[in-house]
């Protein structure tokens, strides 16, 4: 099947600006604001029942209806700060089919009538983010952005703004106050970024990832009834689901929503190498629970609503696998690691609970844990979750509690509970 | 200064932006590229042209990890150890990394300035593990054997410029 998202795969130099529009590039545009009024345009997308790619899976059309229509100033902000551990999709879209993303932002920003476009990249992909900002130009001398688009009256520019590294500012409104120039922390909500004083500028803001995006150009060329033929009628469309870790082929993958974990991990990314079976799945990164590979869990859909059933979540695609060797107590570490350093520190249960976790993996890690320890792994978390302005506090719980629930026997191990070696895998390929 | 030297760049950034506020990341980075790293006098020049206090300025520094508030290495070697990558053995790369250039565990700068090693969260290359980003740019898919060619070529590359200088 030809790629909806991923068209570099099929089109040999995509990302330069003729080969685009030789495809078919920026017709979505032209068909939007020749066609439709920028309200049918949000009505378009809301019947696709396009879901954000970013790893909330809200309605993209519903974000759109809430920019109040009579504000003079609103904008669109693009979240590129791509940094969950395990994704690595929206670089390959904004690296090899980077037209596809300026031109779905460019129809968000007209369905919302915005007044700028800022592309908030992650400060690591700054040869990307000075790449970009020549395709940008490439669209404003065709005037695709800036001033009096295709000769509509309305105007509206375009910026990349690079972030410094911090995962917190994928999370919106850190990043808009990043983009602000101001310490890049979560805001209190409400206001919501779409409402007056809660978005860029204190002005109505959309945020939308870049797959997000990157779906909307076909949508609005081929319509929502086309597009709920993919995938299915909960989560339609095509996603990038990146596989990493250990896995045979790793890398992105533009599937239907819909296909089975085991279609996914077996037949698409190869398997699990060197004849290891599979133990843990990450389906969205560092910050979803981990599922322990059963048979269920392979045999089933992956949706947003079926992952969820499993006790996950599908979130951004990011599926990292671990083999039947893989210590689970180490690759929670790991995570918690990953959290204590990423925390903003505004929020109190946050900062010191992810610092206290940190702490007792380090104890269990060196042979210093005692069953007391399993105890608080299983408190600690009870502080946090709910508690926290954004959701890194919640995500930094995940793979704790998770790990506890489906690898508990590896716990004991360290702490002198049991000798028994753990039950190794599950499913067989 | 900041502000005589790269007036053009420096309108350009402002041009983006309704509030000069919003010009600190990009100008701190300017900062960086002009001293090798932010020192405080170079606090203070952005902080000027920001028109906010210097304070301000620091903390934002401080909270990202691509703002170095002390010299570094002529390469700045960051390798990401996170899960996926450490799943395809990243922690062995970057132990071995640092051994090599001389180095602890715990990375830094070896004697002649010219490298500084540290582990660095996700950088969404999980795919193509082991990777490192050198001043801002990726390799990937390294092995030891890749890692001591770049070394080599970098060492000569500094040799190079260092003898145009002299």
């Amino acid at each position: 099947m030809a790629h909806i998202l991923l068209r570099n795969r099929d089109i040999a130099d995509i990302w330069q600006f003729e080969t685009y529009v030789a495809h078919g590039g920026y017709e979505g545009l032209r068909k939007a604001i020749k066609e439709h009024t920028p309200a049918e345009v949000i009505q378009i997308v809301m019947d696709s029942n396009l879901r954000g790619r970013g790893g909330a899976g809200f309605p993209t059309g519903r974000k759109w209806s809430f920019i109040p229509k009579d504000a003079p100033i609103k904008y669109v902000v693009v979240n590129a700060d791509e940094s969950e551990p395990g994704t690595f999709k929206d670089r390959e879209l904004l690296e090899k089919n980077p037209h596809q993303v300026i031109e779905g932002a460019m129809i968000a920003a007209y369905a919302i009538q915005a007044t700028a476009v800022y592309v908030y990249c992650r400060g690591e992909f700054w040869d990307l983010a000075h790449a970009l900002e020549e395709r940008i130009e490439e669209a404003r001398r065709a005037n695709l952005l800036g001033e009096d688009i295709l000769g509509s009256g309305w105007s509206c520019n375009m910026y990349v703004h690079l972030g410094a590294g911090a995962y917190i500012c994928g999370e919106e409104s850190a990043l808009l106050n990043s983009l602000q120039g101001l310490l890049g922390q979560p805001r209190v909500r409400p206001p919501f970024p779409a409402q007056m004083g809660g978005g860029l500028y204190y002005q109505p803001t959309v945020v939308n990832n870049v797959e997000t995006l990157a779906n909307v150009p076909w949508i609005v060329l081929n319509g929502a009834a086309a597009y709920k033929e993919i995938g299915t009628p909960e989560s339609p469309g095509p996603k990038i689901f990146c596989v990493s870790g250990h896995v045979e082929r790793p890398g992105n993958y533009e599937l239907p929503l819909g296909l089975t974990f085991r279609e996914l991990i077996y037949e698409h990314a190869g398997g699990i190498p060197n004849g290891k079976r599979l133990k843990g799945i990450l389906p969205s990164g560092a910050s979803g629970p981990v599922l322990r590979a059963t048979d269920e869990v392979l045999d089933a859909p992956l949706t947003y609503e079926s992952v969820a059933a499993l006790g996950s979540t599908l979130g951004s695609a990011s599926f990292i696998l671990m083999d039947e060797d893989t210590d689970m107590v180490w690759a929670a570490a790991k995570m918690i690691h990953f959290f204590k350093h990423e925390s903003c520190g505004k929020c109190t249960p946050c900062r010191e609970g992810t610092y206290w976790l940190e702490r007792i993996y380090e104890r269990l890690l060196d042979g210093r844990g005692t069953p007391r320890d399993l105890e608080l792994l299983e408190s600690v978390p009870r502080q946090i979750q709910g508690l926290t302005l954004c959701a890194l506090g919640d995500f930094a719980c995940n793979p704790v509690l998770s790990t506890l629930q489906h690898f508990r026997e590896e716990y004991e191990r360290y702490v002198g509970l049991t000798d028994a070696v753990p039950q190794a895998a599950i499913a067989g390929a | 200064m900041l502000a005589e030297k790269y007036a053009d760049r420096i309108a350009k950034i402002f041009a983006k932006y309704p509030d000069k506020r919003s010009g600190v990341m990009a100008l701190l980075y300017l900062a960086q590229e002009e001293y090798g790293w932010v020192t405080p006098e170079a606090l203070e020049e952005v902080a000027a042209l920001c028109d906010i206090d210097p304070t301000q300025v620091q903390s934002i520094a401080g909270f990202y990890t691509m703002y170095s508030e002390k010299p570094k290495g002529r390469y700045w070697l960051q390798v990401c150890t996170d899960l996926p990558c450490a799943l395809r053995g990243a922690d062995e790369f970057y132990r071995q990394l640092c051994e090599y250039l001389g180095l602890s565990e715990e990375g830094g700068t070896t004697a002649d300035g010219l490298f500084t090693v540290e582990p660095v969260m996700c950088l969404a290359a999980c795919d193509k593990a082991p990777m490192l980003q050198c001043n801002f740019h990726y390799h990937e898919n390294l092995d030891m054997e890749k890692m001591k060619a770049l070394i080599e070529q970098w060492r000569a590359e500094a040799s190079r410029s260092d003898g145009d200088r002299g």
